[in-house]
């Protein structure tokens, strides 16, 4: 099972014959994912990387049944690339590309809201490494390599830092249905909580690990989803222990601005949601395995 | 993007907002000579910085004669004003803005934001200005008024009405207020603009409604396709490190500790430095290097991180996805023998190519400290920072 992509999802690539697009694409298309082309406007009828070039991604979806896409096209373009996708009918779109305007996304989140729920593209990202269902399929820029297949669904905003946790599960011989990056910026395609849900639907996944950051409501909503509405255990780590107010720690969602915001006042509402917290971010594998251990 | 009061209330003017006469000066004499190009008798000096809170630093002056704002444009220009927002290495006053004093007769608080709950800007009023709204969202919630503008169609009059009538405007100032409230939020809009807070927004004794302050926070994102507002950026605001680092496509935040750290992605940086504060230790600094880590790039962090006095032992923790580690390694041990570093470093690698890393550290001969993975890195850099300490 996994959730969002597997091995038979329809993969297109928007900003396929960039720099950054065409090396990415050789890598998904090396670990195994069905990519059936691109999209580059105005190279529509050409051939790269062996796979056709659209013009459109009404092309993409028409001519070579695409059903997911993933965004490299650069910041000041990325919003009209992910509205565009969701037109054509594209069910599920990555958006990889980091320094989209905030003013961009609220339009880009309020168009995606005019569709009915079932027809409603998901998206994830932006300013995110993309997902991986391990020995399955990858849309994203992740090494595949550290991640292996098991019944861990993984959720978080940071692409290395759920590297690492990927790394921590493998060493102890525990892996991945899907990891499923929503990206540091301040309004994401996805929350933690939509991500959730789908993993609890998901039969494969046993345990749900959510790594989060200082910033923003999402974490601690998602905790009250899992209170609320899931039987399967969700462990967290919220990163920023350190961070002081009101300075932006890299990522432009990571940034303490109002109460309830900081790493130390996440970490207390969730345990006091019953969420099994990671005391350290080097043990993160060590508590997954802890929780499973007791299923 | 911070901006100065001067700067934000330039531009609210445009949008149709009132604001007092006054004029900018960057020395003693422009001051005098503001003043005396405004008409009245009570002149405001305020300290140019980016920060809220100005009043309590002492950085905004009532003078009531020319020598009294000559006297308060001395004591403030080159102060360094702190304030709880700028922390405790303060902000250094450079300009001045001089304005007409104002009869006050009413203090509004009416700010405009994107709201990542909602997804939305949302318009915040309360009719007890002056006050930190943060305060007064404890204390007196109901004292808030809350409107979500829906993004498809932009702020409505009936909304704006709404607020103005919730603040107490007079019903003769009514059509006055919804032109303020919607030239606020077309300068948010147009402006990608995240914050445009007016703290206080007041109702003079003439019954004029004028912005007294204004403090708007712009989208670094959007500065591409936003020059003029780009061009407003003031460097001696920000930490010279971030100036720096900035300029290399580095993000970089100085701390108050003395574990300098080069990490790659904002999550990971975060949580290394988590670990560093677990073992005992204190960062000094946030610093993400990105993807693609060349060996120029690595050379300039490390330079970045070092250029800190207070910096005693460094740790570098890279995850390579995109990055490679034999590249990461190649540029630490090209980084450490080009600036002669003297400070203990301890340096973990994993991911992409970890072997031909660790072999390339190994085989440089140069006094570097491995680490496996990320709590063992965090420990050995304490330690090495408590033997440097000790024998100091």
């Amino acid at each position: 099972m996994a959730i969002l992509i597997n091995e038979k999802t329809r993969i297109i690539v928007q900003g396929f014959t960039g720099r950054i697009g065409t090396f990415h694409a050789q890598e998904m298309i090396d670990y195994g994912s069905n990519v059936v082309g691109g999209v580059t406007p105005g190279k529509g009828g050409q051939t790269h990387l062996g796979l056709p070039v659209f013009n459109t991604v009404k092309e993409a979806v028409e001519q070579a049944g695409a059903e997911a896409s993933i965004v490299f096209v650069p910041p000041a373009f990325a919003a009209d690339s992910i509205m565009e996708a969701a037109d054509a009918g594209i069910k599920y779109c990555v958006s990889i590309t980091d320094g989209i305007p905030t003013q961009d996304m609220m339009t880009v989140k309020n168009f995606l809201r005019r569709f009915p729920k079932e027809d409603r593209m998901l998206l994830t990202g932006p300013n995110c490494a993309g997902t991986i269902s391990p020995g399955r399929a990858m849309l994203g820029i992740m090494p595949g390599h550290i991640y292996i297949r098991g019944n861990i669904g993984v959720v978080g905003r940071s692409g290395t830092l759920g590297y690492e946790a990927a790394d921590q599960m493998r060493a102890l011989g525990i892996g991945i249905s899907t990891s499923v990056g929503i990206g540091g910026d301040p309004i994401p395609g996805s929350s933690h909580r939509d991500i959730l849900e789908r993993l609890e639907q998901d039969p494969e996944t046993k345990v749900a690990l959510m790594i989060g950051e200082i910033g923003g409501p999402q974490e601690v909503e998602a905790g009250r989803f899992a209170k609320e509405n899931m039987s399967k255990p969700l462990v967290a780590y919220i990163a920023g222990l350190t961070a002081p107010e009101g300075r932006r720690m890299g990522h432009a969602g990571a940034i303490i601005s109002s109460a309830g915001e900081s790493a130390a006042e996440k970490v207390a509402m969730l345990k006091e949601l019953g969420v099994t917290i990671c005391p350290t971010p080097s043990l993160m594998g060590q508590t997954v395995a802890e929780v499973l251990a007791k299923l | 993007m911070n901006i100065h009061e001067y700067q934000a209330k330039e531009i609210l003017a445009e949008y149709g907002v009132k604001i007092a006469e006054g004029g900018l000066a960057y020395t003693v004499e422009e001051a005098v000579q503001r003043a005396r190009e405004i008409e009245g008798n009570v002149w405001v000096v305020k300290a140019q910085i980016h920060s809220g809170a100005r009043g309590k630093a002492g950085g905004i002056k009532v003078c009531k004669t020319h020598a009294e704002v000559e006297q308060a444009a001395e004591a403030l220009l080159g102060k360094k004003l702190v304030t709880h927002q700028t922390g405790p290495a303060g902000k250094v006053c450079t300009r001045l803005y001089v304005e007409a004093g104002t009869q006050i007769a009413k203090e509004i608080y009416l700010s405009f934001m994107i709201d990542r709950t909602s997804e939305r800007v949302i318009m915040i009023g309360s009719a007890q200005g002056g006050m930190e709204i943060e305060k007064l969202a404890v204390t007196n919630p109901e004292a808030i008024i809350k409107i979500y503008v829906e993004p498809a169609v932009g702020l409505q009059d009936f909304q704006a009405r709404k607020m103005a009538f919730a603040l107490g405007i007079d019903a003769a100032q009514l059509n006055h207020a919804v032109k303020t409230i919607k030239g606020c939020y077309r300068a948010l809009r147009d402006l990608d603009a995240n914050i445009l807070e007016i703290n206080p927004l007041v109702v003079t004794a003439n019954n004029d409604i004028i912005a007294l302050d204004a403090k708007m926070v712009f989208d670094e994102n959007a500065l591409f396709r936003r020059h003029k507002i780009a061009e407003l950026r003031d460097n001696t605001q920000v930490d010279h490190r971030e100036v720096a680092a900035a300029e290399a496509g580095l993000s970089y935040v100085g701390l108050d500790g003395d574990i300098g750290c080069m990490i790659n992605g904002a999550g990971l940086a975060m949580a290394t430095m988590d670990m560093i504060k677990l073992a005992g230790g204190e960062p000094a600094n946030f610093l993400d290097v990105g993807g693609g880590a060349s060996a120029e790039r690595t050379e300039k962090a490390f330079r970045l991180v070092l250029a800190d006095a207070n910096v005693k032992a460094m740790l570098v923790n890279i995850f390579a996805g995109i990055n490679r580690c034999d590249w990461i390694a190649e540029g630490v041990v090209q980084a450490v023998r080009n600036i002669d570093m003297k400070i203990p470093l301890v340096v973990r690698l994993s991911g992409t190519n970890v072997e031909e890393g660790r072999r390339i550290i190994a085989n440089s001969g140069l006094p570097i400290i491995t680490a496996e993975t990320l709590a063992e890195a965090a420990e050995k850099v304490v330690r090495a920072r408590n033997d440097v300490v000790a024998k100091a």
